[in-house]
């Protein structure tokens, strides 16, 4: 079963600073390297971020709706994702709770990929 | 030969006792709830046919796994696609399973398998919204129809029914497992497992609606599930000091409301009437839900329980031994109620101006606004204080928000009581 870890944080409204940044990044590099030696690894990226953001929404008349910023503007704004491949929830709860993303006052919001029957 | 009527209730009671144990094993089996439930119900209702005929089997619990497997079995054959799910399903559990489920130290002379704690926290998953969490575990642990748990919690079946549909979509979408979690995850997740009983528990024993006090059917539930819990991990001290809690309440159960359906206080209760028997069990279970380490939430409200019981009369309470006990619930388990009912004993060894000082401090508790405790708490000790007119205020602020009618039918007698003049 895979499943999508979303990664929620609070943007920083300031440059981050380095000092901060270096155990964020040794852990992540840390997870990155766990998941990766135990199979269960599919997909994921860290994201820029919102105001880098751009949504687009097609009417009915075919009319494209380009507005700047993320879909819903929120506090805390999508930073990154993981798709893992894991038995089940708990498997899945085990490696978000592993994954820095959700620790700091991060959150991370699990979401089984839907598959599709092959064929 | 037993006649029908006596064969048919026989078989219904089979079937309660049986019935999560056989949706347990189904699930393990097949690996999935909505094909386990489906081919359960349909070996019961073979059983109805051919029970009363035949009579009961000797091993009336194989006789109907066996029934429902080969049901099973026939409709994966009819549904190629579903059996292909199914399987894969299968793998994916295979490959999960890293611990083999604790030894059942169950005596009784059942012949199949005990796999009830897998169901226990997969009903109970934090996963799932609470409101399912009870209504799941009622439902496939107590076997319960929908409209019988609609109706113990007082809903419409049909917003029951959606209630549990969505759960166990969620259960087979985000893919919930159906398995015990290992030692090392016991610790987060028990705490989930025994919510869900007390909650049931409490639901039935101070009904926050409706018109009785009680809901003795959801409290005889939550003490039968809790018993079989505790059969499955007689180790755990926790589940031994929620049955405690549960037994030691329940043990009041006769002497709590008067003849006429009205809520009697402790203080007020005939403690002949108290259930003997109840209090002795729950007393060992206190006692092993104590010793052995650093006491859990449950096992020091059983403590305390425990001291109510054994005392003669409110008098005679221990009840400087009582507000320790609070101590060290409100250190563990921090929570405005624990600090409301801290303050009640307070009163009791100190005397109502010391419990008023401390509910005093709870004045702007979020977590109590809106809700009759606090009024009613104030309320009491105002009177007992003689300050009837502000007593009067907080009986009426309670009566405001009080949901439950024989409560409500208390709190109006208390306010007549200090209201002078008042006639009814």
């Amino acid at each position: 079963m895979k499943y999508m870890l979303l990664i929620y944080v609070t943007e920083p409204t300031t440059a981050p600073d380095p000092a901060e940044m270096g155990p964020m990044m040794e852990a992540y590099e840390n997870f990155n390297k766990a998941v990766a030696e135990a199979g269960v690894w599919i997909a994921g990226d860290a994201l820029h971020g919102s105001s880098t953001a751009t949504t687009v929404k097609v009417d009915d008349a075919g009319t494209r709706l380009v507005t700047d910023g993320p879909f819903a503007e929120t506090r805390e704004i999508l930073g990154g994702y993981y798709v893992l491949d894991v038995p089940d929830l708990d498997a899945a709860l085990d490696w978000a709770a592993r994954c820095p993303g959700s620790q700091n006052g991060g959150s991370i919001e699990l979401r089984p990929l839907v598959e599709f029957p092959a064929g | 030969m037993p006649d029908d009527g006596r064969a048919v209730a026989g078989v219904e009671a089979v079937f309660r006792e049986e019935h999560g144990r056989l949706l347990a094993t189904l699930v393990r089996g097949f690996g999935d709830l909505d094909l386990a439930e489906e081919v359960a119900a349909e070996a019961i209702e073979a059983a109805l046919v051919h029970w009363p005929r035949d009579g009961v089997p000797r091993k009336p619990g194989a006789w109907l796994l066996t029934t429902a497997r080969r049901k099973a079995v026939d409709r994966l054959r009819r549904d190629k696609g579903y059996a292909a799910r199914l399987a894969l399903l299968r793998a994916d559990a295979e490959r999960a399973e890293v611990v083999a489920p604790p030894a059942s130290d169950d005596t009784d002379d059942t012949d199949v398998p005990d796999e009830r704690l897998r169901l226990f926290f997969a009903c109970c998953h934090p996963a799932l919204p609470m409101e399912a969490r009870t209504a799941l575990t009622l439902r496939c642990l107590g076997g319960m129809d929908t409209p019988e748990v609609a109706r113990l919690f007082l809903v419409p079946t049909a917003t029951m029914a959606q209630r549990i549909v969505r759960a166990k979509r969620k259960i087979r979408d985000a893919r919930i497992p159906f398995r015990v979690p290992a030692a090392d995850e016991l610790r987060d997740r028990l705490p989930g497992v025994l919510r869900v009983l007390y909650l049931v528990f409490t639901e039935g024993y101070a009904a926050g609606t409706g018109t009785g006090l009680q809901r003795l059917d959801l409290v005889d539930e939550a003490v039968r599930l809790t018993r079989i819990l505790l059969r499955l991990l007689p180790a755990e001290r926790e589940v031994a000091g929620l049955l405690a809690l549960m037994l030691l309440v329940d043990a009041r159960r006769a002497a709590r409301v008067d003849g006429s359906g009205r809520l009697v206080l402790l203080a007020d209760q005939d403690r002949g009437r108290w259930d003997r028997a109840l209090v002795e069990e729950g007393q060992a279970l206190v006692v092993r839900a104590l010793t052995g380490g650093d006491p859990g939430p449950y096992g020091v409200q059983a403590a305390i329980a425990a001291l109510h019981v054994e005392a003669a009369d409110v008098e005679t309470t221990d009840w400087p031994q009582i507000v320790a006990l609070y101590d060290v619930l409100a250190r563990i388990e921090p929570s405005p109620s624990v600090e409301l009912n801290r303050a009640v004993a307070v009163a009791m060894r100190d005397g109502p101006a010391a419990g008023l000082v401390l509910l005093d401090a709870l004045r702007d508790e979020p977590r109590l606004q809106g809700g009759h405790l606090l009024p009613s708490a104030r309320a009491d000790l105002l009177r007992r204080l003689g300050r009837t007119d502000e007593a009067a205020a907080e009986y009426r602020a309670a009566l405001e928000t009080v949901g439950n009618d024989a409560e409500r039918d208390f709190l109006t007698t208390r306010l007549d009581e200090v209201t002078p003049g008042s006639t009814r």
